[in-house]
């Protein structure tokens, strides 16, 4: 706890590349605030985390989503995680798991990684992975997952 | 307190990274093969049923066809294939005086083109390099990958060993992410294998075809969301390199058929 204590309240800065990408505050392990104005919709997030061409979630994590055969044993089941982690810590993973964890495969969802030598296809580049309302909608579904 | 909660944070992140550049253990080292469904493996194993080995026989004709202004065949300087090329494969990618860097396989036949046949180099992906490549390969079967020995090739193996390394594209993966901490584990549907390139040029179900393994490294940079590297760039060969020495002493098994 003393760690994630160290994170303490850090105004994460915006790389300001596309319209898609806002700054958040991070408090403790979590993002308190909506990522965009309002709540997420928890029927698009259930659709949305099972799209494995776009938020690809379903390629690392098992859960309850359709195709139990085609998903990916890399990640935590996401059963029961929103009993276990709260709205803001939901949203904070989701956003940026290297925040917490320096070396784990989750990408960050909402961070442009235009770094030089990072070689992100030109489709792809100045672009988070998700957008704010996408990431939304689906925090919104996964604190439905109680259990 | 926070200082020292930092300080093993930092240990510890440090020993997660030494860890998965340690790569794969000896005794855990496992062909492609091995990860796959029986039917998979059988279809590979019959000769009659190898979809792969039809890329050989188109091989074997191409060996003996006279190529370029210089009308010669492979055939021509290097004979029959089975005693010439017998192990040929395995040692690949070696050092190429000409330029001074690995060339591989592919790269080998086509600076042959070039040089001694007089013709134009074989598009890569063509049929006609896979069914060289393939059957030149072939004839390796079964002879294991040898250690590397020619000190020259060290500094490319090592810009192999930082790419495989190197977290790239959108998604921020290194080869390293899944190939040396996550094998045995699903991505999707799919076991994800070690990252051995003993089957190459090898048949894909998914592909419908026979691919080289430079087209599968361009695929899994294309799957992170990375600009891949052009066929036939010095950062492939050096990838390819680092594989080669990865995978010593597992058994060259082209045609090999993955899904």
């Amino acid at each position: 706890m003393a760690c994630l204590a160290l994170t303490g309240l850090l105004l994460a800065a915006s790389p300001g590349a596309g319209e898609e990408v806002g700054s958040y505050v991070v408090t403790g392990d979590a993002i308190m605030e909506p990522l965009v104005g309002g709540k997420g919709d928890p029927a698009r997030g259930d659709a949305l985390i099972s799209d494995r061409q776009r938020s690809l979630c379903t390629l690392c994590h098992s859960g309850p989503f359709p195709d139990a055969h085609l998903h990916g044993t890399l990640a935590p089941d996401l059963t029961g995680v929103g009993a276990r982690l709260s709205e803001g810590q939901i949203r904070l993973r989701v956003v940026d798991m290297k925040r917490l964890a320096p070396n784990t495969i989750m990408p960050s969802y909402y961070r442009v990684a235009d770094e030089e030598g990072r070689r992100v296809a030109t489709v792809w580049r100045s672009k988070p992975i998700l957008t704010g309302a996408d990431i939304e909608d689906i925090v919104a579904y996964l604190t439905t997952l109680k259990g | 307190m926070r200082a020292l909660w930092g300080l093993a944070g930092v240990v510890g992140a440090l020993t997660c990274s030494m860890v998965a550049a340690a790569g794969i253990k000896d005794g855990e080292k496992r062909s492609g093969f091995d990860f796959m469904t029986r039917e998979t493996q059988a279809l590979q194993a019959d000769d009659m049923a190898n979809p792969g080995m039809l890329w050989v026989l188109q091989g074997e004709q191409l060996w003996h066809q006279a190529e370029g202004k210089a009308e010669i065949a492979c055939a021509g300087c290097h004979g029959e294939a089975s005693q010439t090329m017998r192990g040929v494969a395995a040692r690949y990618p070696a050092y190429d005086e000409a330029t001074g860097r690995p060339t591989d396989l592919v790269g080998r036949i086509n600076s042959c083109r070039a040089a001694r046949q007089e013709a134009e180099p074989l598009a890569p992906e063509s049929d006609a390099l896979l069914a060289l490549t393939t059957y030149v390969a072939h004839q390796s079967r079964g002879m294991p990958i040898p250690p590397a020995t020619d000190a020259r090739l060290a500094p490319f193996r090592d810009n192999g060993r930082r790419l495989f390394q190197s977290r790239i594209g959108q998604l921020d993966l290194s080869c390293a992410s899944c190939h040396h901490t996550n094998w045995g584990k699903r991505l999707g549907g799919s076991v994800i294998p070690q990252a051995h390139p003993n089957g190459y040029p090898l048949y894909r179900l998914e592909w419908q075809g026979v691919g080289s393994l430079q087209r599968r490294l361009r695929n899994c940079m294309v799957g992170v969301r990375a600009e891949p590297f052009a066929f036939g760039a010095p950062e492939l060969v050096e990838l390819e390199l680092y594989l080669m020495e990865q995978a010593q002493g597992l058994p060259i098994e082209t045609p090999a058929v993955r899904p």
